[in-house]
């Protein structure tokens, strides 16, 4: 229990050293609001490896002190809308077998993006929103895509030198 | 590094992605005539995008300066923090919107007047 609990914050730790390394060196794609997600990386190795309430308990925990610290209420929120959808869908494709890390972790990207532009459209009350769904679709596929070709490399790692 | 599986969902979405934009593409007809902002779901004011004008709003949410300008209309000035609605291009096709989400106000285009928007427009 001790080495759960010491081993789940310092995945905490780490995922915050992303979020803020985020901060600190925004990875832009040229459109505004879009980033990398680095700190998903955590989610989605933490998926592979370690039981799905403890990946669950590491992102909420996460999300909430990298808001309080980085940011604010409201991003909290998206944050939370977004990570939370992108948790359940990756670990529904992880059960559902035959994807690998980088289609678990493109699924990932693109309901992260899907959670956050339903709260934004709840927010302004306006359907209208919705007309940046192509754009996020496609974003989110991309920085996916990426958190999961890296996440492939530092798992083969992971599993040979055990944990 | 990829399987038959992630391939499928990446040609799935990508699809998706392309018939919504193609959707979107073509219900955006021309250029608009009416510029339209939402503060909080609620309409605030309606403005002719013929006329060259400068809109501010300050609210208890903050400041927005919009601009219209030439048949266009972009956000000029706004203390929003991350300051995406100032970096969105100007629009000027019906349907096309620009958001300032702290704010909550988003500013639309759209084609025409309609009856029980003459009154808000101002002219």
């Amino acid at each position: 229990m001790t080495k759960k609990i010491a081993y789940s914050s310092m995945l905490v730790a780490l995922a915050m050293i992303f979020s803020y390394v985020e901060v600190l060196i925004p990875f832009s794609f040229g459109i505004p609001g879009i980033k990398l997600g680095l700190a998903n990386l955590v989610v989605v190795i933490g998926l592979f490896i370690l039981k799905p309430f403890q990946v669950f308990g590491i992102l909420v925990v996460r999300i909430i002190l990298s808001a309080f610290m980085f940011g604010n209420m409201s991003s909290l929120i998206y944050s939370l809308a977004g990570g939370v959808l992108s948790f359940f869908v990756m670990l529904l494709l992880k059960k559902f077998k035959g994807f690998s890390m980088t289609g678990i972790s493109m699924a990932g990207g693109v309901s992260h993006n899907v959670g956050q532009l339903m709260i934004a459209s709840c927010v302004v009350e306006n359907l209208h929103v919705l007309y940046y769904m192509p754009v996020l679709l496609v974003a989110g596929l991309i920085t996916g895509m990426l958190i999961g070709i890296v996440g492939q490399r530092v798992y083969k790692h992971i599993e040979r030198q055990g944990y | 590094m990829f399987k038959k599986k992630d391939m499928i969902f990446m040609a799935v979405i990508l699809l998706l992605a392309a018939g919504m934009a193609l959707i979107m593409h073509y219900s955006q007809k021309g250029s608009g005539e009416i510029v339209r902002i939402m503060i909080d779901g609620r309409e605030y004011g309606s403005y002719s995008m013929k006329e060259n004008q400068t809109i501010e709003i300050r609210n208890e949410s903050g400041f927005n300066r919009i601009v219209i300008e030439d048949g266009s209309v972009h956000m000029e000035e706004a203390d929003c923090p991350d300051q995406y609605c100032v970096k969105h291009m100007a629009i000027t096709k019906t349907n096309e919107t620009i958001v300032c989400l702290p704010h909550k106000l988003v500013v639309e285009v759209h084609a025409e007047i309609k009856e029980n928007d003459i009154d808000s427009v101002s002219q």
